[in-house]
């Protein structure tokens, strides 16, 4: 009699990808080789990587596999009357120019200042369709994490191992392990991805993910489109983890077709048949599982000095029970016991590759329609690339955004990083949609509030940290 | 890189737990297409009360802190961006491991290519270390210990090939580049 046919083990959709990309297995005594599909690259991550590879003498291995974009370093305001680019410092200018050249001496596509596709390098890959399902994806910068939206195992890396992506399209990398983050149920009006994201952090902690690769699951993942996907996986790195991903289906297929350089005709229907199947086997077994409960979530805010103090805007600031929490408190000017609404914003921010895209720029014109930003408040909107604020011009979203008195820039990091010019002076205190909000992040001295669009663009119009939920009637229904 | 066996140093203290890659090179002094030179900026919005008075308070500021090898942390070191700046700063102002309970994935590996040991000890034992910053501390890559003076073997995980790395100067680009073959053969049955 021969043996009956051995069903495989049930497999997340990490361990699928991982043993997809396995070029040589981890032993103890040595790492995984993994293959990379897709490498990013941007200007303040790279120079020294094309540097090393120089001082060897070689040259990228694959460089079909990595494309280029400048983001953070660049300006948001357009070409002066000389038609010069207004570069913060000379040294952001000469990393953009060395980027140009490390790309032109190695054939690599660079979306430069002339492009009409740049943008913020997470951005613009997804628009592209660079990204795509199955994909190993990497990137000098941490918010790599957003690709895995697509169901591609995509996370940051340091600028040594940029240079290992060149040179050999491949990482030595330890199998991390893994955590499905299951969020089940219909999400309150007002409440999006961000808010979302937000509370998960807020829950398991800044630390909470390390090394784990997180899984996002359940109803409520289901119900959203890519956009909210990128952005909640796009903060999976402030949770500590290695990278967070959401299993593709019809709404990341469909996202996919509509890209200009994503596969077509037979090409992606063969690549949607494999898609398919990069789900989590029934029964699969993950290192940890949170269950979150989207009723429990409201529109979230951040009190502290890491993502990690996020809570419902109308919750009290706890208590600090340690020296570290009465530090972030000093150092915001709160106090526990009190909900961060009301306290008075100088500065929003609407941009970044978190909610630096074409919904997201809706969402504050929805506010900002027939609204004013309030006396005092310097509003900036960036969108995160060219075709977002192509598109969002197309809708007249500029022009809502102007008119209410806030600024309409070029796209790029801008405020999320403060790299460009683009600053929060000391002691201001910024809601943001970006990423973090460490002492400093947004410059020198400033004071941060991560926060979602509508809770961004609903405080810039009250003139204080503000609650969404003002926006709705007792029906639920969008007051105009 | 040259090879690591022993470090022995006094410790600098820093208690914050969380402390992020923007606080120990904010991402103003990225602008730079080197990798030399930016120990200058470590810690910098900590270091500086305004520009060119230092703030007497931080730790590295003070007198004896000068020369220490070996920093001990508060949880969570080294949170928050990829930049391998952050690494390359404290190797620059002389840093040659990092002591914490946790130490954020991207940092440790950023500073396991720049021989900077980062080394996970349970919270309590960093607790105690932190309560005697001028024993002189050895740090022992081959046993995976770090010595007090006063007798106490503390045990840290590190992984084999980490710790050949760091021993013999292994260079992982070397290592990667002499796996062309196993790259080759991957990429001629996964064309596409
Ligand atoms: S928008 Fe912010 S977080 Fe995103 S890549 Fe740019 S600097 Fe990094």
């Amino acid at each position: 009699m021969s043996p009956a046919p051995r069903t495989p083990a049930p497999r997340t959709l990490f361990e699928k990808l991982w043993d997809a990309h396995v070029v040589v297995p981890e032993s103890d005594t040595a790492p995984a080789v993994l293959y990379i599909d897709l490498h990013l690259i941007h200007e303040v991550t790279s120079p020294q990587a094309f540097t090393e590879l120089r001082a060897r003498g070689i040259a990228p291995h694959r460089p079909d596999r990595t494309k280029g974009t400048m983001d953070h370093s660049t300006p948001t305001l357009p070409r002066g009357a000389d038609g010069k680019l207004p570069y913060y410092t000379a040294a952001a200018e000469k990393q953009v120019e060395t980027l140009e050249a490390n790309c032109a001496q190695y054939g690599i596509e660079l979306f430069d200042m002339g492009s009409d596709n740049r943008g913020i390098v997470h951005v613009i890959a997804p628009e592209q369709g660079f990204t795509q399902p199955g994909m190993t994806i990497v990137c000098g910068d941490s918010h790599t994490s957003t690709h895995g939206a697509f169901g591609s195992l995509a996370f940051g890396i340091g600028t040594s191992e940029v240079g290992h992506v060149l040179a050999t399209q491949c990482l030595l990398q330890r199998k991390p392990k893994t955590m499905s983050i299951t969020v089940d149920g219909p999400l309150a009006p007002g409440v999006g991805a961000k808010d979302v994201v937000l509370h998960i952090i807020g829950q398991i902690g800044v630390n909470g993910g390390t090394g784990h690769v997180l899984e996002y699951r359940g109803s409520t993942i289901e119900a959203m489109d890519m956009e909210q996907r990128m952005t909640l996986c796009n903060m999976s790195i402030e949770a500590g983890a290695r990278a967070g991903m959401v299993a593709p289906d019809q709404i990341t297929f469909d996202y996919v077709a509509a890209t200009p350089r994503g596969p077509k005709g037979a090409d992606f229907e063969a690549a949607v048949d494999y898609w398919k199947t990069l789900r989590s086997d029934d029964g699969a077994r993950f290192d940890a599982e949170v269950t979150i409960d989207a009723a429990d979530i409201r529109p979230t805010m951040t009190w502290g000095t890491h993502p990690g103090t996020a809570i419902a805007i109308d919750a009290p600031i706890p208590a600090a029970n340690d020296a570290a929490a009465q530090k972030s408190l000093d150092y915001m000017g709160f106090e526990a016991g009190h909900a961060v609404a009301g306290t008075k914003v100088d500065v929003v921010f609407v941009g970044s590759c978190t909610n630096g895209r074409l919904s997201d720029m809706r969402d504050v014109a929805r506010v900002l329609a027939g609204r004013k930003v309030a006396e005092g408040v310097r509003m900036l909107v960036v969108p995160g690339s060219e075709i977002v604020k192509r598109q969002a011009e197309a809708e007249g979203i500029d022009v809502i955004v102007r008119d209410a008195g806030a600024q309409w820039r070029e796209s790029g990091c801008s405020m999320c990083i403060a790299m460009n010019g683009d600053l929060v002076a000391p002691g201001e205190l910024a809601v943001s949609t970006s990423n973090r909000n460490f002492e400093g992040r947004q410059g020198p001295g400033s004071r941060t509030l991560l926060a979602s669009p509508l809770g961004a663009a609903w405080s810039a119009v009250r003139g204080q940290v503000a609650d969404v939920r003002e926006l709705f009637d007792a029906d639920q229904k969008e007051v105009a | 890189m040259a090879g690591i066996q022993t470090v022995t140093s006094q410790a600098v203290v820093l208690r914050s737990t969380n402390i992020d890659t923007d606080q120990i090179i904010p991402a103003r002094f990225l602008s730079t297409t080197e990798r030399a030179g930016l120990g200058q900026f470590a810690f910098n919005d900590w270091r500086w009360k305004t520009e060119g008075v230092p703030n007497p308070e931080f730790a590295f500021n003070q007198p004896h802190s000068a020369g220490r090898q070996v920093l001990l942390a508060g949880r969570n070191f080294g949170c928050g961006s990829s930049r391998e700046h952050a690494p390359w700063a404290l190797t620059d102002l002389g840093l040659k491991a990092v002591v914490s309970s946790e130490i954020a994935d991207i940092f440790r590996n950023n500073s396991l290519k720049n021989g900077l040991i980062p080394i996970v000890l349970a919270e309590a034992d960093v607790q105690t270390l932190m309560e005697r910053p001028d024993d002189q501390l050895t740090i022992d890559v081959a046993a995976r210990e770090l010595r007090t003076p006063d007798g106490r073997t503390y045990t840290f995980p590190l992984d084999a090939f980490a710790q050949t790395c760091l021993l013999e100067g292994v260079d992982e680009l070397g290592y990667l580049l002499a796996r062309a073959p196993d790259i080759a053969r991957y990429e001629a049955s996964h064309a596409r």
